[in-house]
């Protein structure tokens, strides 16, 4: 199974690049931007099957390596095919 | 004094503070690989700077979680001095023993030079050599230093004198925040470095080791390993 | 071999070798090649691998002195600096990937020039660089900027060595191919140097580092008929530059260099694996056979072209001695890099590659390597330029050097250099900004002067003079800062080598390169050429960058160019004969391009340098700073802001006085009470010496007229750059 974790600066945590990046859109001419924010997305491949346990598992390792909870949210998604 | 230097696969200023260590020591310094589960006897341990894990997924993150690391929270705990510079502050963010987060610089971009820091609080085992509101000179040197703290860390970190250093200009400015060239990343409230409560463990991003010896063109650190030699020996 | 469809023409065209070339290989192997052979070829004797075009004058340099350890034909050169210590240096380009993808093409160029380097036995202790971008107002100038000094400090940076200087210019020749040159210099053991001649019959042949992917592997491959739908998947890559990992294969490397395991070492940079196992075996004069499936690769289902061909970064491959792949395999498990032996050294002189016990490549070496083309292309001399028109002068002298400090070409650099870090290692004596970087020889108080520069306008306009030109004033910065100049290395940039026009271009600039390499004592160890920098017929200006150490003894001793007192008396040594042809004034000012570069009189130049560096050397002289772009005003006001001192000028008023790029001068900043002892020395020498002004106060005065404040003189040398990067 696939799973991907989408992590993101919290709500008031500056986020220089995604400054920069609405900055530049405008710049470009893309009108009607409002606030950008930039993340990262993990990909993992899991031998687990089961979607619950997944689940359980990735979100143990967000919160122990994968994302910084003082700054940062994570969103998990899982992809069984 | 016996200190230690931890090496993470990716540190790059261990040398550095090695070398900066022995000298105001007056003795050898031990270096402990990262991958090591247990620690001779040490007064002092320090995390190095560099780029340890390539900065990799989040700065700090990778290394403080490494097996030396349990050992070092654990000496920790038991009240051994621990200083993290540069890299080894954000690892000892990352492992719990400061509050806070380092992010990416508000210029977006790497930044090296000299700045000015207003010693907060010299009342520690880190600044006793310093006087209170001395301004020191020493480079600064990474690409995620911006400190970030919540409101109410913040105000603990203020009502316990937990900050160790403010970046200001060349004169001090104790009477306001510092101009904007003068706070080289964007720290919140100009902080360059911070204690833990019981003022056993400081994480600060410039490199005294750099300021250390007169060919650096400034010896404005020696003072911080010098406060640590007298209070340990 | 393997049974493959016959090679076409069209796969011969493909892969840049000519029919002559392709008959060669025919005669070499006495057979059709296969297409993995053909690739093997055609990378060897590529202009990058085999110098094809240029080599016929490279021999013409100097190489030599009592004081070269090792000259070019290794992976750096290799120079005794004393005290049983030797500098391992290098400059190298990555021109092309560097425009195509700015932030990886110069951090891999990084990466490359570190490995040539810490591969003889060095570690790394500074990294300068030599950048060149087109005109300010080409679209695309602001984006490679950001990009290329983004990725040379996030690579150097991570790896920990402290980049302490370089070079940024802009000109519109190089809108369409911009230049990254990048330098490395390292400190070993003057006894413990490591050579890549592969020895040893049976010796394992151990491949270390990041794992081989499809990166960089030229476009010829799609060519293969052996891809099938799944291409797209395949299609070669940006190399991608990993400084983690490079500073792992330091430290491994460093640390097994330090037993006795190695015969034999080699990185893998252009060509990768076929060009590291080659140039090992031919130097041995030995033959290697390589199992391509133990190769650690990083993708599946990769075809021996594509192992052979790939240019992942931060590999290397070792000959080791018999019984130390325990030794070898033990370290490199502890840095968690891969480790794998690949194959064996053996008599048969012939390079062979099997896929599961099959052959799929058998090429003798020596003829891969001696029978490589060398051309002895057609040249034309540059004709001699124009003299320049009488110049008048169109401002007041102070507004002049307000425009020139505020421009593109005299801007402050503070904005690129603060991106680096200068102070890892903390052994940096002098920061950015000056003549030169002085690092020290860690542990001792002595220290290592480098410096980078080349004036490529100087180039184009007289290629001899302009290659001499770049030689001196690398020994000249080197020493303006009281170091002994010892060797150099050359980065040689330039067009098509196929157009006569072009060629003249380089042979004058080695000719005068080697004219003044002799006369200075001053060797050409290590280097690098890149030609064919040229787009829409659009080719570089001449570009011969040259990269140069010198020693200094006395870490007590040496000279900054920043004012350190007030009433000291600025003397001016060398001669000023007002020379504005090819300047900064003339070209900024009067958009001019006319008349001959300044002259350079190499014994002239030898004579002022060494009696400025007896006097730095014997503690007479702590402020210097050599007279360069824009003359003796800008120097002046340099010297003015770093030190944050003011100067009143005295001086004949006239624009050539202030503003003209007359070589081999110097100014000195020193005490009242010595000035005349230092004016009678020099007249002794017949040395052209005289005063133009003292120190003091907080503003440049010339010629009791209007002041400037350093403060403001500061802020408009300040700003360029920035602003420049922050509008868009």
């Amino acid at each position: 199974m696939k799973a991907r974790v989408h992590i993101s600066y919290k709500t008031g945590v500056l986020d220089p690049q995604g400054k920069a990046i609405g900055l530049t859109l405008a710049n470009l001419g893309f009108a009607g931007v409002g606030d950008v924010r930039q993340g990262k997305l993990i990909e993992l491949e899991l031998a687990e099957t089961n979607a619950d346990k997944a689940r359980v598992s990735v979100e143990a390792m967000c919160e122990k390596l994968l994302a910084n909870t003082v700054i940062e949210n994570y969103a998990i998604e899982l992809d069984n095919e | 004094m016996k200190a230690s230097v931890i090496v993470f696969p990716g540190s790059n200023c261990d040398r550095d503070i090695q070398v900066a260590l022995a000298n105001s020591m007056g003795g050898p310094v031990d270096m402990v690989w990262h991958g090591e589960t247990e620690m001779a006897k040490t007064d002092l341990i320090v995390l190095p700077g560099g780029f340890s894990y390539g900065d990799y997924l989040r700065c700090g993150a990778m290394s403080a979680r490494s097996p030396v690391m349990r050992e070092v929270v654990a000496r920790a705990e038991q009240g051994v001095a621990v200083l993290g510079i540069c890299n080894g502050f954000q690892i000892l963010l990352e492992a719990g023993l400061l509050p806070g987060a380092l992010l990416l610089n508000a210029g977006r971009n790497f930044v090296c030079r000299d700045v000015n820091i207003r010693v907060e609080n010299s009342q520690t085992p880190f600044t006793n050599g310093y006087e209170q509101g001395q301004v020191l000179r020493i480079p600064v040197a990474h690409h995620d230093g911006q400190y970030f703290a919540d409101p109410d860390t913040l105000v603990e970190l203020r009502a316990a004198d937990r900050i160790a250093f403010r970046y200001c200009g060349v004169g001090g400015d104790e009477d306001g925040a510092a101009g904007p060239r003068d706070n080289p990343n964007g720290s919140i409230d100009d902080i360059a470095g911070i204690f833990n409560d019981r003022k056993t463990v400081l994480g600060l991003m410039p490199h005294p080791e750099r300021a250390a010896d007169p060919v650096h063109g400034g010896t404005d650190g020696r003072g911080l390993l010098a406060s640590l030699v007298s209070a340990l020996a | 071999m393997r049974n493959e469809p016959s090679i076409t023409p069209a796969q011969v065209s493909e892969h840049g070798l000519s029919q002559d070339e392709y008959q060669t290989i025919l005669n070499v192997l006495g057979r059709e090649p296969n297409l993995t052979e053909l690739g093997i070829f055609s990378v060897m004797w590529s202009e990058h691998c085999s110098y094809k075009s240029s080599k016929y004058w490279l021999k013409t340099l100097p190489t030599e002195a009592p004081w070269v350890i090792c000259g070019p034909g290794e992976n750096a050169g290799v120079v005794d600096i004393g005290d049983g210590k030797a500098a391992i240096f290098k400059m190298e380009s990555h021109n092309h990937p560097s425009f195509i993808e700015p932030y990886q093409g110069a951090a891999t160029g990084v990466g490359g020039i570190l490995r040539d380097v810490f591969t003889m036995g060095a570690r790394p202790i500074a990294n300068m660089n030599a950048l060149r971008f087109g005109a300010p107002e080409d679209a695309r100038t602001r984006h490679l900027v950001a990009g290329v000094v983004a990725g040379v400090g996030g690579y150097g940076n991570c790896v920990g060595v402290p980049t302490v200087g370089g070079e940024v210019n802009f000109d519109a020749a190089y809108n369409g191919n911009i230049l990254v040159n990048a330098m490395t210099v390292g400190l070993a053991d003057a006894d413990r140097i490591f050579y890549s001649a592969a020895a040893g019959i049976g010796n394992p042949v151990v491949y270390v580092g990041s794992k081989t992917g499809r990166d960089g592997i030229h476009g010829a491959t799609m060519a293969s008929a052996e891809f099938d739908d799944a291409t797209e998947e395949k299609r070669p890559t940006v190399q991608v530059g990993d400084p983690f990992t490079e500073k792992l294969l330091i430290e491994a490397c460093l640390e097994l260099m330090a037993t006795d395991a190695i015969v034999a070492i080699q990185d893998m940079g252009a060509a990768g694996l076929t060009c590291s196992s080659v140039e090992m075996a031919d130097k041995g004069g030995v033959g290697i056979d390589l199992d391509i499936d133990k190769v650690p690769q990083r993708e599946t289902g990769m075809t021996p072209y594509e192992v052979m061909l790939s240019e992942s970064q931060e590999r290397m491959l070792m000959v080791l001695r018999p019984g130390a792949e325990a030794t070898a395999r033990a370290i490199f498990d502890k840095w968690q890099l891969d480790f794998a032996v690949v194959g064996r050294v053996t008599d048969s002189g012939r390079f062979i590659g099997r896929v599961a016990g099959a052959q799929v490549f058998d090429i003798p070496v020596r003829p891969l390597v001696d029978e490589s083309p060398e051309y002895e292309r057609p040249w034309v001399k540059t004709p001699a330029p124009q003299p320049l028109a009488s110049v008048t002068a169109p401002m007041t002298h102070m507004a002049a050097l307000q425009a020139l400090l505020s421009g593109p070409d005299l801007s402050s650099r503070r904005w690129v250099w603060e991106q680096y870090d200068n102070s890892v290692m903390a052994d940096t004596v002098r920061k950015p900004g000056g003549d030169a970087a002085i690092v020290r020889i860690h542990g001792s108080n002595r220290g290592l002067a480098i410096a980078t520069d080349c004036t490529p306008r100087y180039c184009l306009a007289d290629p001899h003079q302009g290659g001499a030109q770049a030689v001196a004033e690398v020994w000249r910065n080197l020493t303006a800062v009281g170091a002994r100049p010892l060797a150099v290395t050359d980065c040689l940039n330039f067009g098509n080598p196929e157009r006569p026009e072009t060629m003249g271009q380089f042979v004058g600039c080695i000719q005068g390169m080697g004219a003044a390499c002799r006369e200075l004592d001053f060797p050409v160890v290590s280097g690098n050429v890149s030609l064919y920098n040229e787009t829409h017929g659009q080719a570089i200006l001449p570009t011969p960058a040259i990269g140069g150490i010198g020693v200094l003894d006395d870490l007590e001793r040496y000279a900054d160019l920043a004012l350190s007192r007030h009433d000291d008396q600025l003397i001016l040594i060398g001669e000023s004969s007002g020379h504005l042809g090819q300047s900064i004034y003339v070209r900024q000012l009067l958009q001019l391009q006319d008349g001959p570069p300044p002259p350079v009189d190499l014994a002239t130049e030898r004579r002022n340098g060494d009696f400025v560096r007896g006097l730095i050397a014997d503690g007479t002289v702590d402020t210097c700073h050599d007279l360069a772009d824009g003359g003796l005003l800008v120097a002046a006001a340099e010297m003015a802001m770093a030190g944050d001192i003011g100067l009143d000028l005295e001086g004949p008023d006239e624009a050539g006085f202030w503003f003209g790029e007359d070589q081999g001068r110097y100014l000195l900043a020193v005490p009242g009470a010595i000035v005349d002892s230092i004016l009678q020395l020099a007249e002794k020498r017949q040395i052209p010496a005289r005063t133009v002004g003292r120190t003091g106060g907080q503003a440049l005065t010339l010629n009791a007229g209007a002041p400037i404040s350093l403060s403001e003189l500061r802020r408009s040398h300040e700003a360029w750059l920035p602003d420049y990067m922050q509008s868009a």
